[in-house]
């Protein structure tokens, strides 16, 4: 195999692929740094933020313009979810919260079944061919791709770094009760928390499907390498889990040089169980819950 | 009229009352500090003034208003402010975003605050792009009590200032103390150095066992046998 070969049928891949674990994992590491728990449903919210996205499309959007409405859509839903479920557990042990966004994976789930069925969907039929970067030959749709986590990455880091309310996230994330002797009111956090979350979890959704095809489990089978991208880049930390999930969706493309290809799924999972032996705050060292 | 007037406060955090009828004091411009063994209630009536404990009798009167059974952020808005005496700032965040969570509730220009925060504490101004966890204990002190003021409260509370603090940042911790009272601003501390806050308060109380039981000025407390034997080892 020649080097451009690798780049191309493997690095290229694990990069795109990466990118898209990124933006969910980056979701699942705010719920975790500031609202303190593992959120379960958040591959079905990916899913259901593809789907509303596909409906979009087929009532005539491009795939790229009906991005920015199904986030907004699934940040909604992710607001109303909290409303519904989590918010009423709140001052319950987390573990009730954990096992009820099980059961709201669930739920959402059972929605996109019953509206959109279980079949195999794509936003557009056809074979694209992949256009000569200098040898690196890349489909429009994974150079959208990964602007799009550029642009995702850069403006949260902006709006987390420098605006007030991006660091009242960080400091509910950072030391709580402080933060409430601060002022800083905890359900404004929480409820933008969610919209953040929620409209993540849509990209993340939509950038698998327009990358491969729509399916109704399609989140909840990228659950598992989402959270090991976020433990793995500490948990909390953004930069963490754009860190974490380029490496786990590369360690995936790459996997099928040493495992089966039926394997690569487990790649995660490896991973995910060595970092937490050998460093467990993960690579940039997390919060310890 | 003191700034803070409490009478015979009884509460605690669950059923049990650890607090069995403290009353004390601070006026205007007036460093006032509590000091008593282990399990005194210093710190709870600290909290009992921050709206942190159940109060099932007797009264906190703050500037001519009954805060008994405040919320902390009415209390925060209403001008007392609180410095715990562990995980005080943001380990995460830069010493100028602690200050900037400090006036999270207050809109306009606060570049006057700022310059009065970095005045008081002017080894802060050169660290203000460092992380407050990086910084030593001494100064993370001060970063919490820069937090707390940025809100401009008429009082703080400080929770053990001093614990885990060298001699030196004792001192210095002192002196900010004293620099801020000299702003305007009156202080009710709880400490477990005795002997070195009573020298450099303005006034004292010794609880013993959730209830009052000396008070006085510092070099009176000082000078009372009694209080030299039970609380400051002889």
């Amino acid at each position: 195999m020649s080097f451009m070969e690798f780049i191309n049928f493997h690095l290229v891949p694990g990069i795109v692929l990466g990118s898209v674990y990124a933006v969910g994992a980056i979701g699942i590491t705010l719920v975790f740094g500031i609202l303190r728990f593992a959120h379960f449903a958040h591959g079905d919210m990916a899913t259901l933020g593809a789907f509303i996205a596909l409906a979009l499309v087929t009532a005539g959007l491009t795939p790229w313009a009906a991005l920015p409405v199904a986030m907004a859509a699934v940040a909604v839903v992710a607001i109303v979810v909290d409303k519904l479920f989590y918010d009423y557990l709140k001052a319950r042990p987390k573990i009730m919260t954990v096992m009820a966004s099980l059961g709201v994976a669930l739920m959402l789930r059972a929605v996109v079944q019953v509206v959109f069925g279980v079949d195999p969907r794509t936003y557009a039929t056809g074979i694209v061919r992949p256009d000569d970067y200098f040898g690196i030959l890349l489909r429009d749709r994974e150079l959208y791709t990964l602007a799009a986590v550029v642009l995702i990455v850069i403006g949260l880091t902006l709006f987390l770094r420098h605006s007030r309310w991006g660091k009242a996230m960080r400091a509910m994330s950072d030391n709580p009760d402080l933060a409430r002797l601060s002022g800083v009111d905890n359900r404004k956090v929480t409820m933008l928390t969610w919209a953040i979350v929620g409209a993540l979890c849509a990209a993340s959704g939509f950038m698998l499907g327009i990358n491969n095809e729509l399916h109704s489990m399609m989140g909840w089978q990228v659950l598992l390498p989402m959270f090991a991208a976020a433990i793995l880049g500490g948990v909390g930390r953004v930069e963490g889990a754009v860190l974490g999930g380029l490496i786990v969706g590369i360690a995936e493309e790459m996997s099928i040089f040493i495992l089966p290809a039926q394997y690569k799924a487990a790649t995660a999972f490896v991973l995910l169980l060595l970092i937490l032996l050998v460093r467990p705050r993960g690579l940039l060292n997390g919060k310890v819950l | 009229m003191a700034l803070l007037d409490m009478k015979a406060v009884r509460g605690g955090y669950g059923d049990a009352d650890i607090l069995h009828g403290v009353s004390m004091t601070v006026g205007e411009r007036e460093i006032v500090v509590i000091v008593g063994p282990n399990g005194a209630g210093k710190s709870t009536a600290m909290k009992a003034v921050f709206g942190l404990l159940t109060v099932r009798g007797g009264h906190i009167v703050f500037d001519g208003e009954d805060i008994t059974g405040w919320a902390p952020d009415r209390i925060v808005q209403r001008g007392i402010c609180y410095v715990p005496q562990v995980d005080n700032v943001f380990r995460e965040m830069t010493v100028h975003e602690n200050f900037e969570m400090g006036a999270f509730l207050r809109r306009g220009d606060l570049s006057a605050a700022y310059d009065r925060i970095y005045g008081l504490f002017p080894d802060l101004k050169a660290k203000r792009r460092n992380l407050a966890g990086d910084l030593s204990g001494g100064q993370r002190q001060m970063v919490a009590m820069g937090r707390a003021l940025m809100l401009d409260p008429k009082l703080l509370l400080l929770d053990e200032p001093t614990a885990g603090l060298s001699p030196k940042y004792m001192e210095q911790i002192f002196q900010i103390t004293r620099d801020v009272r000299d702003a305007g601003v009156s202080i009710l501390l709880v400490e477990q150095h005795a002997k070195q806050a009573l020298a450099f308060c303005d006034r004292g109380y010794v609880l013993a066992t959730g209830a009052n039981r000396h008070e006085g000025t510092g070099q009176a407390l000082l000078a009372d046998r009694e209080v030299a034997e039970m609380f400051l080892g002889g």
